[in-house]
């Protein structure tokens, strides 16, 4: 679930945006090229992006009795590094908050900031990281999808108490009321979408070795048994 | 291989389903199962009471019907494409491994 149309105040709004423009274009421009270079990914990086669509349209319920949704972006990111998931968080943000009144067009730098930056970069950080410690393959995707999906949350939930702090604790007591619906809601379902991502790559390994292979992230570990 | 990926299926099938089955309302709450951004918004009218949104969504579904609509879309056309890449990667398959017995069955 994203921040609410309007539910930022101007200055953070403005903030979060100018953040997120620059990160945004450069996303792009290395999608772009990494597109010219090796056309054949066209069809990977579609699923990738259809993945994201997919998932972030189910609510999903959760032991604390609200709904979220997952992400999507992780497992775009790790197959084709974070930069690449940036303009794909950003249509799929821009699609609900224009139709679907989800999400909004004031809070859309700071929603693009949680789904689309952090959420891809921390994906693609703990891969590396849990393939670099040498996990199996399907580990290191759980992992990254599921802290991906959640430290997205947690970044939604940062904003809002750094836009809404409390009165008397402040910062952190905000944190910590925003983390308790919005980060706690989302650790069943940030499992869910790690194992759905899990499921998706080995569909990849099997149908589509040979580019899974020249993917520069998977490279390493691409012969792998799932 | 197989049965690992059955296992995994279920486990979201759980994951999914059994909150539903375990949390029932609390006494004199309302309204189970609610987006968490609804929460939020109410912990915001806690934490800010005089807060106000300054910016209204531009477009806003008539109804909960057509927002169901558009996120049906929107999962649709993931799921489209995914099963285009799913089919296309099985017929590739196939061929790839001159499987007689499949261009057998495609032929009736």
């Amino acid at each position: 679930m994203h921040i609410m149309e309007g539910f930022l105040p101007p200055a953070h709004a403005l903030g979060w945006a100018a953040v997120s423009v620059p990160i945004l274009a450069w996303g792009l421009r290395s999608m772009g090229r990494g597109l010219q270079a090796h056309p054949e990914r066209r069809m990977l990086l579609g699923v990738a992006a259809a993945f994201a669509f997919l998932l972030s349209a189910l609510k999903l319920p959760s032991v604390t009795g609200s709904c979220s949704h997952p992400t999507g972006v992780g497992l775009g990111a790790l197959l084709f590094g974070p930069a690449a998931m940036v303009p794909v968080g950003f249509v799929v943000l821009l699609f609900q908050a224009l139709l679907l009144a989800h999400g909004g067009l004031t809070t859309l730098g700071a929603n693009v900031f949680s789904m689309a930056i952090v959420g891809p970069f921390v994906s693609y950080g703990v891969f590396r990281g849990a393939a670099a410690l040498g996990c199996k393959r399907s580990v290191a995707v759980f992992l990254a999808a599921c802290l991906g999906d959640l430290a997205t949350y947690v970044t939604t939930s940062a904003q809002l108490a750094l836009a809404f702090p409390d009165a008397v604790g402040g910062f952190e007591t905000s944190f910590l009321k925003f983390a308790g619906i919005f980060a706690l809601t989302q650790v069943p379902i940030a499992i869910s979408e790690g194992l759905l991502t899990v499921l998706v790559v080995n569909a990849m390994a099997r149908f589509n070795a040979h580019e899974l292979r020249a993917l520069p992230v998977m490279a390493q570990r691409g012969r792998e048994g799932a | 291989m197989k049965l690992r990926s059955w296992l995994m299926w279920a486990a979201i099938v759980l994951l999914t389903v059994l909150p539903l089955c375990l949390i029932s309302a609390a006494p004199g709450s309302e309204g189970l199962f609610g987006g968490s951004d609804d929460r939020a918004q109410q912990a915001i009218g806690s934490l800010a009471p005089h807060y106000k949104p300054w910016f209204a969504p531009v477009f806003a579904p008539a109804s909960s019907e057509i927002a169901s609509l558009l996120f049906a879309l929107q999962a649709a056309i993931g799921a489209g494409v995914i099963g285009y890449w799913l089919g296309l990667s099985v017929a590739r398959e196939r061929a790839r491994n001159g499987d007689a017995a499949a261009r057998d069955q495609r032929a009736d």
